[in-house]
């Protein structure tokens, strides 16, 4: 049996200076380097595989038969682009894991880089975290004065360049083809697929793109194998994770667990939800999961378990929202937020988005109009599927997911503000029951 | 045009090239070169845009294109320091909305917009990935954790006052434009500042190291793993990877089929 929690990437969060090359490498740092390039690529690429490691960025892609498909035989130069966007709502795993040890991630990026022959890689961290890129930009620095970056590194014949690339704000940029635009130094806008990353990604070469909690688990596969990674976590959602807790529970947070722990057991951990709350909805992996309910609270937190319950595992992004909440008002503000993101380059998105702020804002003041929830379905329904990236999909997430668990609120949203059924002010950090909640 | 009424030093522009040479394809320097842009004018200014644009050998209208499409870049001048309030749903409900508002009374000033001495420029922003520690603010793109309406006009007065002011995971403010120039690339020497982590970033670690619980070691893995261990479930072709991938995010990134979505003209980059 494993332990309820397991801390690997986060083991050391706590470490005086962790995010140094010097504390990174007293805790074993590097070694898994070490190792993996003494093994041929393909051979990395193998085991990577045989871990069952999936995708930590939303979709669950297997990280080794990504590495797979970039074609060897193409004479142009390979790619390596972490994807340090996180900026899906309520995602926030990735930035405390670069703030405190950016080096699990570059040891992870030097490894990926060999098994795919990439000579440069790129980390694309959004703009808004300034303390995050000092910290990535130091620990490459000294990466690199190491000799882990570089020509010839530890005198294995091999070279890795890495750029630390800042974003400038832009949630669309975390898609992955939007990303390799943004990172071309243009508009962030998703491309038509095919061709894929792979085969054509950055400057038309081909390029793997993975998430930064992906890459960073890979050192930890190297060092410890595919054995120890597969005895967590569930059949077909292999290993361990990290959790993040937010919203209305005593102890929100980040928790590392194997793959398949409950949001109940995660909530006990930390002394259950704040106090004289009760759950009433939740996000599973960010806002572009479909929300879930008190109901729900035994599923297991894997790829499987949350697909079956009718949402996604996504970012494992666990917002928390008790009864003092109107879901109306968080609809409508997610809602706000695709729409001002929507990049405008599909029509059902960038219009549909819009009727649907315009809908849920009159639902939101209690002035919906007869037909409103239908229409929001409908719109919904004109959306999903038929937008161009995943965006305008993860836009209807929230809505259709709703109206299913909350019908009659939205109802109430044709005769009564969201704010007379809910003040605002009892849902706040600040609000007077809560004091000492904290 | 060029040589004419430069207020852009040689230093500048020598930095602006420093940039586009360490990418294999000098465009891709264009978003830090524009983050450098704004430490140096304190907002995009139309000869910035023209520098970066001579520098890459591209149209000044593609330049501003890429301008306009990121919310970080500004277009008119920005106060000493950026202070955002996150309001999207999380924070918002957890305080946010109450903090803005408060934040705008405060200083008198609407969202995006400066104060009368130019100390401050309040916005409203989205998610930080911060939302465990919500409601979240961020000075000049540095975290300030767990704020309060109240907590959040101290931290403004001090700001305006020229107070030090420390960011809670973070290190001591210098300024909006200060920090532009770390986006773009270059090192400040405040890395070494704040913890490596804090409060709900620990959680789950605290909780282990009281209850005992660690990661497997390599010699318990091998007696348990009779039963999961190896990826002989995961799916091992592509089709197969993309139906057991739960979302439709995993779908659309993978399967092999057009999108049924016209594509708008307008939308189109250059
Ligand atoms: C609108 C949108 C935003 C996304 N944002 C992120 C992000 O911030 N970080 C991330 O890793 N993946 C994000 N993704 C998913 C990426 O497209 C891609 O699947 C992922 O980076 C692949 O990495 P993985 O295979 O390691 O999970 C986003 C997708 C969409 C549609
Ligand atoms: S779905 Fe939205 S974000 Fe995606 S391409 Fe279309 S308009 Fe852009
Ligand atoms: S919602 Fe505010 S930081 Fe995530």
């Amino acid at each position: 049996m494993t332990d309820t929690l397991t801390p690997v990437l986060s083991a050391d969060w706590g470490t005086d200076r962790a995010w140094t090359l010097k504390a990174y490498k007293q805790a074993g740092g590097y070694s898994a380097l070490e190792t993996a390039l003494k093994m041929a690529p393909d051979d990395v690429i193998a085991m990577v595989k045989d871990s069952g490691l999936r995708g930590r960025g939303g979709a669950g892609f297997p990280t080794g038969m990504k590495w797979s498909f970039i074609p060897q035989d193409n004479p142009k130069p390979k790619y390596l682009v972490v994807n340090a966007d996180e900026s899906e709502p309520g995602t926030c795993k990735d930035i405390p894991l670069m703030m405190a040890t950016p080096h699990t991630l570059i040891e992870g990026v030097i490894i990926a880089a060999h098994a795919i022959r990439a000579k440069t890689a790129f980390i694309y961290v959004r703009g808004e975290v300034l303390h995050v890129v000092r910290r990535l930009r130091a620990a490459a620095r000294e990466a690199k004065e190491a000799g882990y970056l570089g020509t010839d590194i530890l005198g294995s014949g091999i070279d890795v360049e890495l750029i630390i690339h800042a974003g400038a704000g832009a949630y669309i940029c975390g898609e992955e083809t939007a990303l390799l635009d943004s990172l071309e130094g243009r508009r962030g806008q998703p491309r038509l697929r095919p061709p894929f990353p792979a085969v054509e990604g950055l400057y038309a070469s081909p390029t793997v793109v993975n998430n930064v909690e992906s890459i960073a688990s890979v050192p930890s596969i190297v060092k410890n194998g595919i054995d120890w990674f597969g005895s967590m976590g569930t059949e077909k959602s292999k290993g361990y994770t990290l959790y993040s807790l937010s919203g209305h529970v005593a102890r929100p947070g980040q928790y590392e667990a194997p793959l398949g722990i409950t949001l109940r057991e995660l909530l006990d951990l930390g002394g259950g939800m704040r106090p004289g709350s009760e759950l009433k909805f939740w996000t599973p992996g960010g806002s572009s999961t479909p929300i879930l309910t008190a109901e729900h609270l035994d599923i297991p937190l894997d790829y499987e378990g949350v697909g079956a319950a009718g949402s996604m595992l996504g970012t494992k992004a666990l917002q928390v929202f008790d009864q003092t909440t109107s879901v109306v008002r968080c609809v409508l503000r997610w809602t706000e937020f695709y729409k001002h993101e929507s990049c405008g380059k599909c029509t059902p998105c960038r219009e549909g988005t819009w009727w649907l702020v315009q809908t849920l804002q009159r639902l939101d003041e209690g002035q919906g109009k007869d037909g409103d929830i239908e229409l929001l379905l409908d719109l919904c329904e004109n959306i999903l599927g038929r937008s161009f990236c995943a965006l305008g999909d993860g836009a209807t997430s929230p809505i259709t997911s709703a109206i299913q668990h909350f019908r009659s609120e939205f109802e109430s949203g044709l005769h009564t503000p969201s704010r007379e059924l809910f003040p605002p002010a009892a849902s706040t950090l600040f609000a007077p029951q809560t004091v000492g909640g904290k | 045009m060029m040589g004419q009424e430069r207020s852009l030093s040689p230093s500048t522009i020598g930095e602006l090239k420093e940039i586009a040479a360490r990418y294999p394809e000098a465009r891709s320097g264009l978003l830090p070169m524009l983050h450098l842009i704004q430490s140096v004018e304190g907002n995009v200014t139309n000869e910035g845009i023209e520098i970066c644009a001579e520098i890459l050998g591209i149209s000044a209208a593609e330049v501003s294109g890429v301008a306009t499409f990121y919310t970080m870049y500004k277009r008119r001048p920005m106060g000493e320091h950026h202070v955002g309030v996150c309001t999207n749903t999380l924070c918002a409900v957890m305080g946010g909305d109450l903090i803005f508002e408060r934040l705008k009374g405060h200083l008198d000033v609407g969202n995006d917009e400066t104060t009368e001495d130019g100390k401050v420029t309040l916005e409203h922003i989205e998610c930080n990935a911060a939302c465990d520690f919500a409601p979240v603010m961020m000075v000049n793109w540095e975290f300030f954790d767990n704020q309060t309406p109240d907590s959040a006009v101290e931290l403004v007065d001090k700001l305006r006052a020229g107070e030090t002011v420390q960011a809670t995971r973070g290190a001591t403010i210098t300024s909006w434009r200060e920090a532009e120039r770390v986006l773009a690339g270059f090192e400040d020497g405040l890395v070494d500042e704040g913890p490596a982590a804090a409060g709900p970033s620990l959680a789950g670690l605290e909780i282990a190291a009281e209850r005992g619980w660690t990661a497997p070691s390599v010699d318990e893995a091998k007696v348990s793993t009779g039963s999961t261990g190896g990826a002989d479930a995961t799916a091992d072709t592509k089709t197969g990877a993309a139906e057991q991938a739960d979302t439709s995010r995993a779908e659309s990134e993978t399967k092999l089929e057009e999108s049924p979505a016209d594509t708008a003209k307008e939308g189109e980059d250059d």
